[in-house]
C-alpha cells in the first residue's frame, strides 16, 4: 500500500459513495456487544469508541487513542526492533506467518504494540498502546522489544511511561520467546522505575494472561477503564479447570478496585485530564 | 508400585522378572540366575535406547510428569543438610505448592525454593499438584528477600503445571503475585540458580524460575502453555496434544538452542525415575559448578548480569532498526513524525491533494 491508497483512496471512496474506509482500517459498522446496537464507526470514532447508547468501552486502535490523548493530536510514532518472525516455524491449522502478516495488514502496526511520543497537556510523555485486534494483543518477542524500546526512550528523554494494556495473553505460536517476554518486559519496567520516572498502567478490556503476570500489574499507579476484564486466568479457563461458578462482575475493573488491585476507574473521555493531573503531580510540574 | 508410561510397557515385564529372580535367590544366586538378570537388564537398556533414539516431545512431556520422577522434596532431602523450612506469606496463608527454607548445600548456607507436586494422592492434594496460589508466590518473594538480607544464594527448583486457575486465586491477585515474584527475581543482589526438574509451566514457572543461570534436566519441558491447552485452543481439539507438543518446541534441547537455559543435565537411561539418586547427585554437581562460577559477582553486578541475560534472549534473530527493511517500510508508511488531520487541513496540502487527487483518480479508475 502506498500513500495514495492510504490517504486518497478512502477520501475518493467516500466521495464516490463507496464504503467508508477509516484511516485505521476499522469496519464501517460495529455491533455493540453489550446493547447490540449497530454503530456507525465514524460516530464511534468521534465518541472514542465508547458506545453512545450503553457506555460500553469498545476496542480502540492505539493510533486513534493517541490522536485524542496527545495535544493537538500530534505525536511521534517510534518503531521498535524487528525480530525474527516465526522462530518456531509454528503451524497449527494455519501458519503463524500468515496470521501475523494478516494482522499487520489489518491493523497497520508492526506488532500489537504502538509507541507514541508527544505532549499530554504540555507534559512530554512516552506512551504505549496495545491493540487487541493484533492477534488478540498477544505478547510476542517483538512486543517485549517494544516495551524495552519504550522504556529506554522514556529514560533517555526523562519522561514518564504510560501504557494502555489490551491483551489475551502470551503468543503461543512463539512459545518460549513469548514466555521469556515476561522477564524482559519486567526489566523494561525496572528501567523506568530505577530512573525514578513514573510508570503508569491503564488497563483496558481485556487484559488477561501473561500480560497480567508481568508489566500490566507493575504500575506505580494502576488505572482501569470501566468494566474491563482483567485477570490472570480467563473466566472460561477457571470454569473449565476447576468448575467454579463465577459471580457477576468477576474480574471486572470494579471487582479489582474492590479487591485492592487498582487505584481508580476512569472513563475514556476523562483519561487525558486524569493522566495529565497525575503526571503533573508526580513530575512536580506547576499546576 | 512403579508406574509405567504407555511406551514403557515392555520394560514392566522385564522389571518384574528381575524382581522375581532376585527374590527367589536372595542369598546364593546361581550362575544361571545372575546371567538371567544381566540379560534382562541388558534387554531393558536396549529397549530404552531404542525408545530414546526416536523419542517425541510428547513422550518427554510424559516423562517430565512421571509420578516417580524426583520432586523438589527429594532434592532437598538428598542435597540439603540442616534444612530449616519456612512457611507463609505473612498476610494471608501458607501455600504448600511452593516449599522453601534455609539449608546447607555442600557446606554453604543457601535459601532453597521449589514447586512441590507431591508423590502420592494425599501429598498431591496437600501440595495442590504443584499449582501455587498468590500466597505461594508472595511467600517466595518473602523468602528471596530473606536470602538477600542474609547474603545467601537462592537455589530454585521448577516443577509446576502452572499457577492455579481459581476464583480465590484471582480475587487475591494471581497476576499481581506472579509479576511481583518475577520482579523480585530480577532485582535480587544474590545469585539465583534455577533448575527445571520436571514441568516448567508458563508464568507460574517464570515467577520463581528467573535466575542468573537456568539449568534443565534432559527430559524436562518448559512451555508457555501445556500441550493439552495449546491443542484445545489452536486445534480446537484436545486430542492433538502430541502435535502441539511437537509444534511448541518445549524440550531442553530446544531451550538450549535459544539460550533460554544454560545447561542440560543429562538423565540416566530411561529418565530420572529409573535412577533417582543418580539424577539428584548429577543435579547437585551442576548447581555447585554454576554457583562457584557466580561467586566472583556481588550485589548489583548479579542483578545487572541477570537482567542482561534476559534482555539478550531472542535477540539472535533481531534485526537492528537501521537495517530492517520491515521497519523502513513502516516508517515510510506512517512517518517518523505523525501529525494526522492537522496536516491534512494545511492549505498547501489541500492544493497538493487536488493535483495528486486527479492523478490518483485516474489511477483508481484504470486499476
Ligand atoms: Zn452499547
Amino acid at each position: 500500500m502506498n500513500w495514495i491508497t492510504k490517504f486518497v483512496k478512502p477520501k475518493l471512496k467516500s466521495l464516490l459513495g463507496g464504503k467508508k474506509s477509516l484511516e485505521i482500517g476499522e469496519e464501517a459498522w460495529v455491533k455493540c456487544k453489550q446493547c447490540q446496537t449497530m454503530l456507525y464507526s465514524e460516530d464511534l470514532e468521534k465518541n472514542l469508541y465508547v458506545c453512545p447508547h450503553c457506555d460500553l468501552h469498545l476496542h480502540i486502535h492505539p493510533r486513534l487513542r493517541m490522536k485524542h490523548l496527545f495535544d493537538e493530536g500530534a505525536f511521534k510514532e517510534i518503531s521498535y526492533p524487528t525480530v525474527q518472525l516465526d522462530p518456531l516455524n509454528f503451524k497449527d491449522k494455519t501458519s503463524y506467518k500468515d496470521k501475523f502478516k494478516e494482522a499487520q495488514r489489518k491493523t497497520e502496526m508492526q506488532d500489537a504494540f504502538l509507541i507514541g511520543f508527544g505532549k499530554i497537556q504540555g507534559i512530554t510523555t512516552t506512551v504505549i498502546g496495545m491493540n487487541f485486534k493484533f492477534m488478540g494483543g498477544s505478547l510476542s518477542s517483538a512486543g517485549a522489544e517494544a516495551m524495552v524500546k519504550a522504556a529506554e526512550h522514556a529514560v533517555a528523554n526523562n519522561t514518564a511511561l504510560v501504557i494502555f494494556t489490551a491483551s489475551g495473553g502470551a503468543r503461543m505460536q512463539e512459545n518460549q520467546m513469548s514466555l521469556q517476554a515476561l522477564p524482559k518486559t519486567t526489566i523494561a519496567v525496572q528501567m523506568v522505575k530505577d530512573a525514578k520516572l513514573p510508570y503508569i498502567v491503564v488497563l483496558t478490556d481485556p487484559t488477561t494472561g501473561g500480560v497480567t503476570a508481568s508489566f500490566a500489574m507493575l504500575g506505580d499507579v494502576a488505572i482501569a477503564e470501566p468494566k474491563a476484564l482483567i485477570g490472570f486466568a480467563g473466566p472460561r479457563v477457571i470454569q473449565n479447570t476447576v468448575g467454579e461458578t463465577l459471580p457477576d462482575g468477576f474480574q471486572r475493573s470494579e471487582f479489582l478496585l474492590d479487591h485492592g488491585f487498582i487505584d481508580q476507574i476512569v472513563h475514556r473521555k476523562d483519561l487525558k485530564t486524569k493522566l495529565a493531573q497525575l503526571l503533573s503531580l508526580l513530575l512536580k510540574r506547576a499546576a | 508400585m512403579q508406574t509405567y508410561l504407555d511406551f514403557e510397557k515392555p520394560i514392566e515385564e522385564l522389571d518384574l522378572k528381575i524382581i522375581e529372580l532376585k527374590e527367589q535367590n536372595l542369598e546364593y544366586p546361581s550362575e544361571e540366575t545372575i546371567t538371567q538378570i544381566a540379560e534382562a537388564e541388558q534387554l531393558i537398556k536396549n529397549i530404552y535406547k531404542k525408545i530414546f533414539s526416536t523419542i517425541t516431545p510428547w513422550q518427554k512431556t510424559q516423562i517430565s510428569r512421571h509420578p516417580e520422577r524426583p520432586k523438589t522434596q527429594d532434592y532437598i532431602d538428598n542435597l540439603i543438610t540442616d534444612f530449616f523450612e519456612l512457611a507463609g506469606d505473612r498476610s494471608f496463608a501458607e501455600d504448600k505448592a511452593i516449599t522453601g527454607g534455609f539449608g546447607r548445600f555442600r557446606g554453604q548456607s543457601v535459601l532453597v525454593l521449589g514447586h512441590e507436586k507431591g508423590h502420592d494422592t494425599n501429598s498431591r492434594i496437600k501440595h495442590n499438584f504443584g499449582m501455587p496460589k498468590p500466597e505461594g508466590y508472595r511467600k517466595a518473594i518473602r523468602l528471596m528477600k530473606l536470602a538477600e538480607q542474609f547474603d545467601m544464594p537462592v537455589i530454585s527448583f521448577v516443577d509446576t503445571p502452572g499457577a492455579y486457575p481459581g476464583l480465590g486465586a484471582e480475587q487475591r491477585g494471581q497476576g499481581d503475585a506472579i509479576a511481583k515474584a518475577t520482579e523480585c527475581c530480577l532485582s535480587l543482589g544474590v545469585p539465583i540458580i534455577v533448575v527445571i526438574i520436571g514441568e516448567g509451566g508458563s508464568g507460574g514457572a517464570v515467577a520463581i524460575g528467573t535466575g542468573n543461570n537456568v539449568l534443565m534436566l534432559e527430559n524436562s519441558i518448559y512451555s508457555v502453555i501445556s500441550p493439552e491447552g495449546c491443542s484445545s485452543i489452536l486445534w480446537k481439539d484436545s486430542s492433538k496434544a502430541p502435535e502441539a507438543a511437537e509444534a511448541l518446541k518445549l524440550t531442553a534441547a530446544d531451550m538450549l538452542k535459544v539460550d533460554v537455559i544454560d545447561k542440560i543435565i543429562p538423565e540416566p537411561l530411561g529418565g530420572g525415575h529409573r535412577n533417582r539418586s543418580k539424577v539428584i547427585e548429577d543435579t547437585g554437581n551442576a548447581i555447585e559448578e554454576y554457583l562457584k562460577a557466580l561467586s566472583n559477582q556481588h550485589g548489583n553486578e548479579l542483578k545487572h548480569s541477570r537482567q542482561e541475560r534476559y534482555l539478550q534472549i531472542g535477540r539472535n534473530g533481531l534485526f537492528s532498526e537501521k537495517t530492517s527493511a520491515a521497519n523502513e517500510a513502516l516508517d515510510s508508511k506512517f512517518g517518523k513524525i505523525r501529525e494526522p488531520k492537522n496536516f491534512i487541513k494545511h492549505p498547501v496540502f489541500i492544493g497538493l491533494i487536488a493535483i495528486i487527487g486527479i492523478a490518483a483518480l485516474g489511477f483508481y479508475w484504470f486499476n
